[in-house]
């Protein structure tokens, strides 16, 4: 048995070398933040006198534009999300628990475009905006992702699970098709809503080639546009871009901390990223 | 009208937005873009006529495109294996330690849930050269010699690919960790008790029970490294996949080709040639890796 636990004590070795992989450029990310302009420039792994002025730059300051960065990603990422969880869980119910003739090729069709990739469809997408006169507005920036085929499919298993029984009984008791949905289905699958809520939530935080494209005007960006392009611009100011790097992950870091279990759930059903 | 109807009808008004979204916002835009690809379409124009094949014939003569091809393939042909071969082993060795697993796990996943945006000019100032850069001050705390990483044409496509093996390692390592416990463990015990050691458990066992797994990750993984586009665009000088072209990927080329010079005609038509090959890839895998990997 001694071998084995020489065994198990390697493995933690190597494991939390990892962990220190993995750590580190976070924590050098917001040890960088707190350095001022002259700081950032030394070699030290803890600021000599940390401060907070980075953040009031980046949040106070009239010049930058992250507050409104952070405002357009938190307002779009929350109506794509509810529109996501609306739909996706309505199209799922549908094809779970009715019987219609075509219902098989629908439920192909939509699950086939997960096989057409993002980079494919933005040069269309854009075609479609500009005749449109959606560019640089938050309709033309949510408009791909409102309804996700990945969460179709997700919320379709789910309801599956659900005894035909529930939905007969309801319609027994002369509940109308939309209610019997909203109020007796939907409270039966809350958990998966919620798996689709955080995913669809931290892809939308995250997305970056649409939201570049769709806008041109900086008042429109997303803050990953916003920081993209304010690192681009900021040459040798390491400090802020750090610091504007820890502001975009902050609601990221919350959500993952509060929903950890959800989130491990879903990563072992699938990937989040579009 | 009978009740089967009535339910049909409600099925159909249900689905009738989504699926006008589907044909709108997915399937219309592809078969627009194929049929704008045979033509000289591009936003500085006024008109745009038919050109057949010429774009495809353009696109593939030119020597930028090829190299944003080769870059693409090295991508995956050496980011998708190393991050399945490395978050397998990582999984292996968590399954082996009694605590400690979920904490170690949510500081693997935590690179996959961040913006690549930040997480990708992080890593953009950790490469800077000597005396910025913190990578190099501890190359030189090693007694290393100093480098040039993201600066470099030889050094800059690996640096970029090693940073997304980072961000992807966590994700790898959740799926193969939830395929590795499934396993039943009588299974491990009987071959333990018939005398079987560590090594031919893993070897004759838990790798071939996780097959499935494996092949849906080198399937996911591939696919992800051949789109591989904002940390390339955010980790690369003026975002053009530089030095010199090294690092430029299909997606970053198509990106600049539509977005940069407005040759919308020609960008779709590379675009599509892109999309053929993630397509040609993913069923090459599932044929070959189907065949190697079921029993």
């Amino acid at each position: 048995m001694k071998v084995r636990k020489a065994g198990v004590a390697a493995a933690y070795a190597i494991l939390t070398l990892f962990s220190v992989t993995m750590l580190f450029p976070f924590f050098w990310m917001l040890m960088s933040s707190l350095k001022d302009a002259t700081q950032i420039f030394q070699m030290r792994l803890l600021p000599a006198k940390p401060t907070l002025g980075n953040y009031a730059y980046i949040f106070l300051s009239r010049s930058s534009r992250f507050p409104q960065w952070f405002l357009n990603s938190a307002i779009m990422a929350v109506c794509t999300t509810l529109s996501v969880l609306f739909f996706d869980s309505l199209v799922g119910y549908t094809l779970s628990k009715f019987r219609f003739p075509g219902k098989k090729l629908i439920f192909l069709l939509i699950i086939s475009t997960l096989m057409i990739p993002t980079e494919m469809l933005v040069i269309p997408w854009y075609a479609m905006a500009r005749s449109l006169k959606w560019v640089n507005s938050y309709w033309g920036i949510m408009f791909p992702g409102m309804i996700s085929a990945f969460g179709v499919f997700l919320m379709r298993q789910f309801m599956g699970t659900i005894p035909d029984d529930f939905v007969d009984a309801a319609r027994v008791d002369g509940q109308g098709e939309l209610r019997i949905f909203l109020r007796v289905i939907l409270p039966l699958v809350t958990p998966a809503l919620a798996t689709l809520a955080i995913f669809n939530f931290i892809g939308n935080w995250n997305a970056f080639l649409w939201p570049l494209i769709a806008a041109s005007k900086p008042r429109m960006f997303t803050l990953p546009v916003g920081l993209a392009n304010f690192s681009g611009e900021a040459g040798s100011d390491w400090h802020l871009i750090m610091t504007g790097a820890t502001v975009s992950m902050l609601p990221l870091v919350l959500v993952f901390l509060a929903f950890q279990k959800q989130i491990v759930r879903g990563i072992a059903m699938t990937g989040l990223k579009g | 009208m009978t009740l089967a109807t009535k339910r049909a009808m409600t099925a159909y008004a249900f689905l009738a937005l989504p699926l006008a979204f589907f044909l709108a916002v997915r399937f219309g835009p592809m078969l627009y873009m194929m049929g704008r690809s045979l033509t000289s379409w591009g936003l500085l124009r006024k008109t745009s006529s038919f050109v057949g094949l010429g774009n495809f014939r353009e696109i593939l003569a030119d020597p930028v495109f090829l190299q944003s091809l080769s870059n693409t393939a090295k991508y995956a042909v050496f980011g998708a294996p190393a991050v399945i071969a490395l978050s397998l082993g990582i999984a292996l060795l968590l399954d082996l330690v009694p605590r400690g697993k979920g904490a170690y796990r949510l500081i693997y996943v935590l690179p996959y849930i961040t913006p690549i945006v930040a997480v990708s000019w992080v890593w953009r100032w950790m490469f800077q050269s000597p005396p910025l850069g913190v990578v190099n001050a501890g190359l030189a705390a090693l007694g290393l010699p100093a480098q040039e990483f993201l600066n470099s044409p030889r050094q800059a496509l690996p640096s970029i690919l090693a940073v997304n093996v980072w961000v992807e390692l966590g994700y790898c390592t959740t799926v193969f960790l939830a395929g590795i416990q499934t396993i039943p463990s009588e299974v491990v015990e009987a071959a333990r008790i018939d005398g079987a050691s560590a090594r031919q458990v893993l070897r004759k066992i838990v790798l071939p029970l996780l097959a499935p797994v494996t092949f849906f990750l080198a399937v996911m993984e591939g696919i992800q490294f051949l789109r591989i586009f904002t940390q390339v665009y955010n980790m690369s000088m003026q975002a053009t996949g530089g030095p010199l072209n090294s690092t430029k990927s299909a997606a970053l080329f198509i990106y600049q080709k539509a977005f940069v010079n407005f040759e919308m005609g020609l960008a779709s038509a590379a675009s599509l040639v892109l999309f053929a090959i993630i397509m040609a890839v993913t069923l090459v895998q599932i044929r070959v890796l189907d065949k190697k990997l079921n029993y």
